[in-house]
């Protein structure tokens, strides 16, 4: 096998390279021998190629995404801002938190189970990267439609690798989103998201300081998996007679990440550690290029001493390859020793790779051969940026003016109790616990709240009860309407249902999931939406502490809904002041909070009944929905409410049942008089939320609600009968309704 | 002096910490066994947490079994030592061959994560004493290897001396034999048990409080055997 090494490539400038296959366009081929001064070696060349992938560079969203920094809200609370591998946020006592959500759409249609597993895998390790230690998961998921043949393929498969991945590594899974819609066949999101938790000395970055250090590889041995499915790279061009064309998904192994993580935690709380990084993406071409690049800005490494799974690997497919669970540390020598016991006592292998030095270079030697050597920073920070042409589709007009004006309406009671039996049935708004059941969420003895509840909920510390809760929201039908409403509506609604649940929102995590940024249409969604997102942060003074982009979410000239997915953290002084939605005793009063208007573009009942998508999403209305939160942190710290539930997919039939479902006892409901009942039950108008209060609290809200200027409107009163009782309209069994929310996605999945 | 209750940590332990927070609730002390270390630092009882030790490699529990801290823990329940295995403990206490049968697959082939019913059967163990003979509790139940397997003749010959400690109520959720949820040894010192009483003694974080007795049992009878 032989090596192209830097000296070769100095003298053979003409050689033929495979840029193309591995991605490059000739501009960017030309820019890398421009940085050299020569063309690069092959080594040099898979490094380039993976670095400045869309994946790892973000060329094409970077300069939309700048605004996230830009646009940042006054804040005290921001400890870690976006640009590392997760933002971190204070929550006070000295506790700060970090959470982050990333995607692993395209390995998971290719491979459900893994797919899902590594994604899982994947997040969490960025979260103990930051120093933290990872407490609970949560998985954003859409599918195409629920009947469709392939999601019965997916979807089981995609629940099972989160969950076997998951529940192995002992964090409970607190929630998420299951939403099916035709776009996603063929193109299923999954998105995870991780938070943890660290005491603010704690913290840590990715940067190679200090010269003399060593560069630690530990945790999984390195193996031919996971090398973006560049076939290229095990042809005769780089390992003649080697192995070929290399699985591109990569294989998780639980049983090492929760042994990693173990691992990680003693060498960080034994202050064994000066930086450190995750291999995801790109491997220990990403890992080593970027902490170069934060620190001193010189790095050698000697890639023959990386441990292997396949000792026929070449130093390409090495630098290139995603195994899972491997960490990279950057280790005092003196402390060395130390590291490696920690390591050894988990079972972990161990091995220094490389050392800091003051070179500025980043060099790499494969058995005494320099294959490498590069500056960092042009690997890992000044890659290719790309102003994408965008435009506003011409159809977007014609789109927002089918509105839902035309379609049939039930009127009558018995019209009425039928639409709340099919909608509660419709798979985007039944009973998720055939997916959850799947998942642990007791394990660490800290989880509060849990799916369905409005929002995950977790105790941070055991002696005074600080927590944090988390939502992850977007309705890719919204944002297809409009994408700067729709990812402001994502924005509300995960806003909202951490305020539901009584923690006061901080900070934002988003996922944005989209078609190819080469389509100017896509392109002009994504602009419209992060755009949207970070207006809509800034308004709600919830800064943006990192996330990741997701383009290329299509087959063939049909993008996915634009899924702009934000994940929205609050904090909560005392978990015990926590608001669920099950309402308890009959006599309580059930409030509506917020204003009801007749808007259905974009609806589960539009969608649903009609399969309807057109006309506008429902009107956001930013400075309510902090009003209504404020309204809602306040009622629940003060101990005023029995439960609260937010208001959206569904409406507030949805809301009631859920409610109902949940304690198993009933209410008598009022329409509001100014309100059809169709309206009423089933309209999406946002920032609103029901609210249920003791008779002798009712004032207390309505004087809160006051001040805030939020209207509100007693909708009905809990009753010790098992149905929902719509006065003078129908009357449904809560057994009628539990049957129908809990049968559709067993029927469909076993 | 309070009680000493180990827990013991494998590679792929999960529950480990919430054992020991449940000992504390309960009143105890908790104290942290590793592995790899024979010696049982004192303790008066040992519990075996839930998780994946070994990644469940080859078989639940299979491996754990042989890990150091197994042979002082074996030789110290034989001579009467209370001990309690909980999920992946129960597995392994069915390997070490300290309790009969074994937990296969669940028959609906998914892990599964629920609140679950149990009805205590047996009131004389260590690990129940607190209970009142037929109590109706509610603690989570999380395993995707939970189905419990013995022949016909174990199984009757477990009826008949009144070694079922808890069974399911309402749902069987793994396809247990007779619908068991735990049982003990002759002696009644030892118990393997598949559902999480640790995850049911904060109203809290647990879906009751139903899981304290297990461990306010184990204590009061090292106190006052």
């Amino acid at each position: 096998m032989s090596i192209d090494t830097v000296a070769a490539a100095q003298v053979s400038p003409e050689q033929p390279q495979p840029f193309a296959e591995l991605g490059l366009k000739p501009d960017e081929y030309q820019q890398i021998r421009d940085i050299l001064h020569r063309r690069p070696t092959s080594s040099e060349l898979a490094m380039y190629s993976v670095m400045w992938s869309e994946h790892c560079s973000y060329k094409s969203s970077k300069v939309h995404l700048r605004q996230f920094g830009e646009k940042v809200p006054k804040t005290d609370a921001l400890l870690v801002g976006i640009g590392e591998n997760a933002g971190v946020v204070d929550i006070g006592s000295g506790w700060a938190v970090t959470f982050k959500v990333e995607s692993h759409n395209h390995p998971s249609y290719v491979e459900p189970y893994q797919g899902a597993a590594t994604g899982i895998g994947g997040i969490v390790r960025d979260i103990m990267s930051m120093g933290a230690r990872p407490l609970a998961v949560m998985d954003p998921l859409r599918f195409g439609p629920a009947d469709a043949p392939d999601t019965g393929r997916v979807l089981p498969g995609i629940v099972a690798g989160i969950g076997g991945y998951g529940n192995c590594l002992g964090l409970p899974n607190i929630g998420g989103e299951i939403v099916f819609d035709s776009s996603y066949l063929g193109n299923p999101l999954v998105n995870a998201l991780c938070v943890g938790a660290m005491k603010h000395e704690d913290i840590h970055l990715a940067s190679a300081k200090g010269v003399g250090n060593l560069v630690v590889l530990y945790g999984a041995r390195t193996g031919g998996d996971g090398i973006g499915g560049v076939s290229v790279l095990a042809s005769e061009t780089f390992s003649e007679g080697g192995p070929t064309k290399r699985p591109s998904v990569q294989v998780g192994d639980p049983f090492m990440e929760k042994l990693l993580i173990e691992a990680t935690l003693e060498v960080l709380r034994a202050g064994l550690v000066e930086g450190i990084q995750d291999l995801g993406g790109a491997g220990i071409s990403c890992a080593t290029s970027e902490l170069a690049s934060n620190g001193e800005g010189g790095m050698h490494v000697w890639l023959d001493r990386v441990l292997l799974r396949d000792a026929t690997l070449s130093p390409e497919e090495i630098l290139m390859s995603e195994s899972q669970e491997r960490m990279c540390a950057i280790v005092r020598p003196d402390r060395l020793p130390e590291f490696m016991e920690r390591c050894a006592k988990w079972d972990v292998e161990a091995v220094v790779i490389g050392e800091v030095n003051a070179s500025g270079r980043l060099t790499v030697d494969w058995h005494g051969e320099r294959i490498v050597d590069v500056p960092p920073r042009t690997v890992a920070h000044e890659g290719p940026v790309y102003e994408r042409p965008f435009h506003r589709p011409p159809w977007q007009d014609a789109l927002q003016a089918d509105t839902t004006d035309h379609l049939e309406r039930p009127v009558t009671g018995p019209e009425l109790r039928e639409t709340l039996l099919v909608m509660v049935a419709a798979p985007n708004l039944a009973s998720k616990s055939w997916v959850t059941s799947q998942y642990d969420r007791y394990v660490q003895g800290n989880t509060v709240l849990a799916q369905p509840a409005d929002a995950g909920m977790i105790r941070i510390d055991e002696a005074t009860g600080l927590g944090v809760a988390i939502a992850t929201d977007c309705n890719g039908r919204f944002a297809k309407l409009d994408p700067y409403a729709g990812a402001q509506l994502a924005l509300a609604e995960a806003y909202r249902n951490v305020a539901a649940s009584g923690a006061t929102p901080l900070a934002v995590t988003n996922c944005l999931n989209f078609g190819s940024p080469e389509d100017p249409e896509v392109m002009w969604q994504f602009a419209e939406a992060t755009r949207g997102l970070a207006d809509g942060c800034l308004l709600l003074g919830t800064p943006v502490t990192g996330g990741n982009v997701s383009f290329y979410n299509q087959t063939g000239a049909i993008a996915i809904l634009p899924t702009p997915v934000v994940g929205v953290l609050g904090v909560i002084a005392d978990v015990a002041t926590r608001t669920s939605m099950a309402w308890t005793g009959a006599g309580d009063r059930i409030y509506l909070l917020g204003d009801t208007n007749d808007e259905f573009g974009g609806s589960e009942w539009a969608n649903h009944v009609h399969g309807h998508l057109g006309g506008l999403p429902p009107r956001v209305d930013l400075d309510r929905e902090r009003a209504l939160a404020e309204v809602l942190v306040a009622g629940s710290t003060s101990g005023s409410f029995v439960a609260a539930h937010d208001v959206s997919d569904g409406g507030v039939a949805q809301v009631l049942v859920e409610m109902a479902l949940r304690a198993g006892t009933g209410a008598t409901v009022m329409v509001p008089a100014a309100l059809e009942p169709f309206v009423f039950m089933f309209a999406e108008s946002t920032a609103r939320a029901v609210v249920v209060v003791s008779p002798s609290a009712a004032g207390r809200l309505v004087d809160l609600c006051g001040q805030k200027g939020v209207p509100l409107v007693e909708i009905g009163v809990v009753s010790a009968a098992p149905e929902l009782d719509f006065a003078d309209l129908f009357c449904v069994s809560l057994d009628d309704l539990r049957r129908e929310h809990e049968r559709t996605l067993p029927e469909l999945f076993g | 002096m309070s009680v000493r209750v180990g827990v013991v940590t494998f590679p792929g332990s999960l529950d480990d910490r919430d054992a020991a927070r449940a000992v504390h609730i309960a009143g105890g002390q908790a104290v942290a066994l590793w592995h790899g270390d024979d010696d049982l630092r004192n303790v008066d009882a040992v519990i075996l947490p839930g998780g994946f030790s070994y990644g469940d490699y080859l078989r639940c529990g299979a491996i754990a079994r042989f890990a150091p801290v197994m042979r002082t823990i074996i030789e110290r329940a034989s001579a009467g030592m209370p001990l309690l295995g909980i999920c992946n403990g129960f597995q392994i206490l069915c390997e070490s061959q300290l309790l009969p049968g074994a937990l296969t697959r669940n028959d609906s082939l998914h892990f599964i994560c629920r609140d679950q019913r149990l009805r205590i059967e047996n009131t004389s163990s260590a690990w129940t004493s607190g209970f009142i003979n037929g109590q109706e509790i509610v603690i989570p139940l999380k395993n995707g290897e939970g189905g419990y397997l013995a022949d016909e003749r174990t199984l009757d010959a477990l009826e008949a001396e009144g070694r079922v400690v808890a069974r399911y109520l309402e749902v069987n959720p793994n396809g247990s034999r007779r619908d068991i949820a735990g049982i003990t040894n002759e002696r009644g010192n030892v118990v393997g048990l598949m559902p999480h009483p640790e995850h049911a003694v904060e109203s809290l974080t647990g879906p009751s409080i139903d899981g304290i007795p297990f461990f306010t049992s184990v204590l009061k009878s090292l106190v006052s055997p």
